[in-house]
């Protein structure tokens, strides 16, 4: 699923104008706490979470993942973004709640067994 | 043939915005020099929870790297308080870390265990008020 559709899909803004627009989703994972991606999350290039501060992107860097989607209306910063960027890495920002994102993707086929 | 990368970080003391460019850093190294996608992770992984592990719990400290064509060495050493039981520090779910650094993401008790998995070697020493060193290694063949 590209970056895009997802937008579409969770009526979300990119908030990273440089974003892949070649990058393929299939799989993703839905945390709040960092420490849980890192240790229990597989080879999904998606992250979804309430968490916005700029360890998300670092985590996300270390785990390859290659799009964040900030839910419940939360803004990452500018300094996020940029940090974002830098590492290829999109940010999206939703309203929806992680619960409802999550299911709304779930239901088009993304699913949560890593690439 | 024997050539060794060797580098060597500067790790701020509670500055979150920071935090990561070390493993970034190193991360960027591994894949230049072509290293599996599968070991980058690992290593990153590793390294970066014990590069958060001092920002969080050693008052900030030092990294030290080398790199040579089988394997990347990792030292991470602090200043800090130590760790009082080592044991109990390695299970799963077991933390100090205040609400602070929680709020961030962080301190749900996974991280020593999580370098233990993403790591070949990992040797630990620690001594109360003096400091905490941790020694990672990573086989790029694995």
């Amino acid at each position: 699923m590209k970056i895009t559709e997802i937008a579409q899909l969770l009526k979300a803004e990119i908030s990273t104008p440089a974003y892949c627009k070649d990058i393929n989703i299939k799989s993703a994972c839905s945390a709040d706490l960092m420490s849980d991606v890192m240790a229990f999350s597989k080879e999904n290039a998606m992250l979804l979470t309430g968490l916005v501060n700029p360890q998300v992107i670092r985590t996300a860097e270390m785990m390859d993942i290659k799009v964040v989607v900030f839910v419940r209306g939360k803004k990452p910063n500018q300094g996020m973004i940029d940090l974002a960027e830098e590492k290829g890495i999109a940010l999206l920002e939703t309203d929806y709640p992680l619960f409802v994102a999550s299911g709304k993707l779930y239901d088009v086929g993304i699913n949560g067994h890593g690439e | 043939m024997g050539n060794v990368v060797v580098r060597d970080y500067m790790i701020p003391a509670n500055d979150f915005t920071v935090a990561g460019e070390a493993s970034s850093s190193v991360r960027k190294i591994l894949t230049q020099l072509g290293v599996t996608p599968h070991a980058v992770k690992r290593t990153s992984i590793a390294m970066y929870e014990a590069e958060i592990n001092a920002v969080i719990h050693g008052h900030g400290g030092k990294a030290h790297v080398e790199i040579d064509e089988n394997k990347i060495f990792i030292q991470i050493s602090d200043e800090g308080p130590g760790i009082a039981d080592l044991e109990l520090a390695m299970q799963e779910g077991y933390s100090t870390a205040p609400d602070s650094i929680r709020e961030m993401g962080f301190g749900a008790g996974m991280g020593l265990s999580n370098i233990k998995k993403h790591s070949d070697l990992l040797k630990i020493d620690t001594e109360i008020n003096r400091g905490t060193t941790v020694n990672i290694t990573v086989f790029f063949n694995k």
